[in-house]
């Protein structure tokens, strides 16, 4: 009835019914929604004065330094250095292609009905391209060293690769965590347990500092390599426990209608368990990659120019100093895009996988 | 001379301290119907599903179509291949469509090509009156129809033994019939059926023997007119009178 008559009014109507109901419908509900306007008038009215009316999006430093409201010309003449890092300039080609055909390889591979072996090939042929692109040194392109590589390619880098990794290996480490077999149990839980113990930082420092003392003299590992594996150990004890959770949530009349059936233990655990507790626990599993795409912020410490390192970088031009401010909401906006279209994507693979139980 | 095809030799099952299990003794001949029951606690649940090693025993025999129970892993298997299963609160995999539920075992467990398998999935959807939901998922079910498609999932995997723990107790009283017309189908085709039930009518329709547990063992075994109306034993005069008012 009420869908009826919202549709029949006019689209103003329709908000000030909206508004008459959600805002205003008691005196107190009055009272606070205008004291929320008003306060986020007095915050946000400055703000976008600041950003857009005030700013500077044409000029020098000197003409940023003068005016009261944002420089965007820094973001301008630093955005470069700032996504790319010390990737040589006349290259720049390279990082770019590889990224857009990284996401755009994201988006059509986001789809759950594309989910197949092919899939794993074309991402396996992909990940080739991308690395003959970044890298070179064949096919007559130049060669780039990896210690030149930083910005978003390298943000990106080490979280793409960290998930992947740790994904799969959080799952193992949680099924052996919850099996039959004391050994490998008592393994999974000290791993587990030592991983989570311990800051990211030190094992960053550990991967950079105390591993290279480890390898025979002569062998060393690109300290990129060494990295990435310190977050991919790290990221997976956390995958670990957040799969774990899935798998206690699963009834145990799942496991014995597998049993009865005659499903030996993979099968099982492949067609019966995962794809349930899996499902469970999407949420945590976003929330766990969010916070681990943030996290490979703290490669800064082993100096490797990720996008944050970048920004810090740039910020330390003496032409350009004292725009730090705007430095930041340039990169927090950008991890904010990647993060909260994890967040969304989170949020549809749910209603993918209701099992049409809400149809 | 009908072939054994469960024998069951003083068993015993402890849970911890608990004795649950004490020197249960049975022999099944093949196609033989028997209904287990007793009150709640009296190790009925654990005593067939001890048969195809969802509990495990500690002492004792039990074989299945001629195969040892014990931890070798390969006769499990076989013996689970063998005996299918029916649970009291379905089981049935939420993710997977109800034709999915049905043919999951057949392919991965009895390598059944998928066009086979689906084909006799098909079938015995067919049989338990409903095929026409093939394609929609356990969630989009009442609790009739999920212990129907529980007993055809079962059935898909050929077994020559079906075990039911309490098929009927957690369905809503008007859905027990159309579950229990499909196991007196069943039971008229010949199938090797151990039912743990309450459902006394179902028992003097179909039986050929009721046991009565109580405290781990078995009391009394017995043809179902002779049980129902002259029970031998204290314990199964009181329960029956509770049972039946």
């Amino acid at each position: 009835m009420e869908e009826e008559i919202m549709k029949s009014k006019a689209p103003f109507e329709n908000t000030a019914i909206w508004m008459k109901k959600n805002l205003f419908s008691t005196p107190v509900n009055t009272a606070i929604s205008l004291i929320v306007i008003c306060l986020l008038i007095s915050f946000l009215g400055p703000f976008i004065q600041w950003l857009v009316f005030d700013s500077v999006g044409l000029g020098t430093a000197q003409d940023c330094r003068e005016a009261s409201g944002a420089c965007l010309v820094f973001i301008k003449e630093k955005f470069d250095f700032i996504i790319f890092g010390f990737y040589p300039r006349t290259e720049l080609w390279r990082p770019i292609s590889s990224m857009i055909l990284f996401l755009s390889f994201i988006w059509w591979s986001k789809e759950p009905k594309r989910w197949n072996k092919r899939l794993l090939w074309r991402w396996l042929k992909l990940i080739l391209l991308i690395a003959l692109l970044m890298r070179g040194g064949l096919f007559g392109i130049a060669p780039v060293s990896l210690d030149k590589w930083g910005g978003l390619p390298l943000t990106l880098l080490l979280s793409f690769f960290g998930l992947l990794f740790s994904y799969p290996i959080g799952i193992l480490l949680a099924l052996a965590r919850r099996g039959n077999l004391p050994l490998i149990k008592i393994m999974s839980i000290t791993y587990i347990e030592l991983i989570r113990g311990v800051p990211m930082i030190s094992l960053l420092f550990m991967a950079s500092v105390m591993f290279p003392l480890f390898l025979p003299e002569g062998i060393t590992f690109p300290k990129l390599l060494r990295a990435q594996i310190a977050i991919i150990m790290f990221m997976s004890a956390y995958m670990a426990e957040v799969v774990r959770g899935g798998l206690m949530a699963i009834d145990k009349g799942q496991y014995e209608a597998a049993d009865a059936l005659g499903l030996n233990y993979w099968q099982k655990q492949i067609k019966i368990i995962l794809p349930q507790a899996l499902k469970i626990v999407i949420p945590p599993t976003v929330n766990t990659s969010i916070g681990m795409f943030k996290d490979t912020s703290l490669v800064v410490i082993i100096a490797l120019s990720d996008l944050l390192m970048t920004t810090k970088t740039a910020l330390k031009d003496p032409k350009w100093l004292g725009f730090s401010v705007e430095a930041y909401l340039f990169v927090g906006l950008i991890y904010f895009v990647f993060c909260y279209s994890m967040s969304r994507y989170s949020n549809r693979l749910e209603r993918e996988f209701s099992y049409g139980a809400h149809s | 001379m009908k072939n054994t095809i469960i024998k069951v030799e003083n068993v015993n099952k402890w849970y911890g301290d608990f004795h649950v299990l004490k020197d249960v003794n049975l022999d099944v001949t093949e196609g033989e119907r028997i209904v287990i029951c007793g009150p709640s606690g009296s190790g009925k649940s654990t005593f067939i599903r001890c048969l195809n090693h969802l509990e495990e025993h500690q002492k004792g025999d039990i074989q299945i179509n001629g195969i040892t129970l014990n931890q070798n892993l390969k006769n499990l298997q076989k013996v689970r291949e063998n005996v299918g299963m029916v649970f009291q609160h379905f089981n049935l995999f939420d993710h997977l469509t109800i034709l999915e539920n049905l043919t999951l075992a057949p392919i991965w467990v009895k390598k059944t090509p998928k066009e086979e398998a689906k084909k006799y999935a098909m079938e015995l959807l067919e049989r338990v009156a409903i095929s026409q939901h093939a394609h929609k998922y356990p969630g989009q079910l009442s609790g009739g129809q999920k212990q129907r498609v529980a007993i055809a999932r079962s059935l898909c995997m050929k077994p020559k033994i079906m075990l039911f723990d309490e098929p009927t107790s957690a369905l809503d009283p008007e859905m027990v019939k159309e579950v229990l017309d499909v196991m007196v189908d069943l039971a008229k085709e010949g199938m090797t059926m151990l039912c743990v039930t309450h459902e006394m009518g179902f028992a003097k329709q179909v039986a050929d023997k009721v046991i009565f547990m109580d405290e781990g063992r078995i009391v009394e075994q017995a043809a179902p007119d002779e049980f129902f109306n002259n029970p031998k034993h204290e314990r199964s005069k009181e329960f029956l009178s509770q049972i039946l008012h």
